[in-house]
């Protein structure tokens, strides 16, 4: 139950970019089309559960025991940081077709607020190793929800007439601000 | 590379300005600038990674060997980073704990990578510590007027300042969308001055 529970506050309720504003340069960078959109949720859901799970191990198993809580932003972000590095070249060697449709947005990815953002988060909610690894999993689901969203009303927007100071990043912030105005609705939910 | 100092600030603060001009640090923009004092401490915050870090690279640029200067930058940056979360726990406890999790993702924050790599690492530490400051008061200055903007409207206020009774505010402002939208229309106001002139 307690997993549902976290699964439908982490994809609709506090949607990790339209309420916690984690991510916005991805959701507003790669949301010109669907596809880029899809492939750039696909890696975020990949390596977000992933780094999640290793930090959560490091946190637990290294820094608490030795009490070296304070180094928690230094090795949390190198060990991303070499994470997604090692990740590119596995996938490169073991699933070309993958790397193909994922490859470009993993060096993208390093600079995501969401990794960091979500692997320090868990560890000050503290949810256990299963708990954490549901949890990222449905943010990175939110992550994709908002930005897969975003982008089809971006491909809309392409085709209507926009006074022009307000083209380009206004209009696209004014359409996300819109789009969390309706997350708004499931506050409560849970 | 000789240069006017005042115009390594000018550059940061206006024709470089991270938030409005250059886009860059979205997410601390958009999520701490609930009320002007929080936007505020958030770009001094920013501000001082960006000085420490910028300062740092900039005196040890020759002896990092050139394919790992990144992950170095990193190291560097996340040592302020660090170091700022500590005192800032210590000594504003009230801030800190409103600011929550976007004082560690400074980190992550774009800017300071950015002008690690595209200034400090080819230019004197001096010129370094200007063009930190220069960046950290315009993003300060975005983040202020941002906060001043949102508290404002949300609830009448700016700085804890009573301008208007509370229940003429609307709420919205204050929330997620409202960051997103107020931004907008700063961007296209701005847009809109830039072609006038």
């Amino acid at each position: 139950m307690i997993y549902i529970t976290i699964f439908i506050a982490a994809v609709f309720v506090n949607n990790i970019v339209l309420s916690q504003f984690l991510g916005i340069c991805p959701f507003l960078g790669v949301s010109k089309k669907i596809e880029t959109a899809l492939g750039m949720s696909g890696a975020v859901a990949f390596v977000l559960t992933l780094s999640t799970i290793v930090t959560w191990l490091i946190q637990y198993y290294l820094l608490t025991p030795l009490h070296l809580d304070f180094l928690q932003t230094i090795t949390f972000i190198l060990v991303i940081a070499g994470l997604v590095q090692m990740l590119e070249i596995i996938l490169k060697k073991i699933s070309p077709s993958l790397y193909q449709a994922l490859g470009v947005f993993l060096p993208l990815i390093t600079t995501n607020c969401c990794l960091l953002g979500v692997a320090i988060l868990v560890i000050q909610k503290e949810y256990s190793l299963l708990e954490s690894a549901v949890f990222a999993f449905s943010t990175a689901l939110g992550f994709g929800l908002a930005l897969i969203l975003f982008a089809g009303i971006r491909e809309q927007l392409s085709y209507t007439k926009i006074p022009k100071s307000m083209q380009g990043m206004p209009i696209a912030l004014i359409v996300a601000g819109l789009l969390a105005m309706a997350f708004m609705g499931f506050a409560g939910m849970v | 590379m000789k240069r006017n100092k005042l115009s390594v600030v000018l550059n940061g603060l206006i024709t470089e300005n991270p938030t409005f001009v250059l886009m860059l640090g979205m997410c601390p923009t958009l999520g701490t600038t609930s009320s002007a004092l929080n936007g505020m401490g958030m770009g001094l915050a920013t501000s001082f990674v960006l000085i420490c870090s910028n300062m740092a690279i900039s005196s040890v640029k020759n002896i990092i060997p050139d394919k790992v200067r990144i992950p170095s930058y990193i190291v560097i940056i996340a040592t302020f980073v660090s170091l700022l979360q500590m005192v800032m726990q210590a000594y504003v406890p009230a801030l800190y704990a409103s600011l929550g999790i976007f004082i560690p993702l400074i980190v992550v924050n774009c800017i300071v990578l950015a002008r690690a790599e595209s200034f400090a690492s080819k230019n004197s530490v001096f010129d370094s510590a200007l063009d930190g400051l220069g960046i950290g008061l315009g993003f300060t200055m975005a983040l202020t007027l941002l906060g001043s903007i949102r508290e404002l409207f949300g609830t009448g206020k700016i700085f804890g300042m009573t301008i208007f009774p509370e229940q003429y505010g609307i709420l919205v402002f204050v929330l997620a969308p409202g960051a997103f939208i107020v931004l907008g229309y700063l961007i296209a106001i701005i847009n809109r001055i830039k072609k006038v002139s």
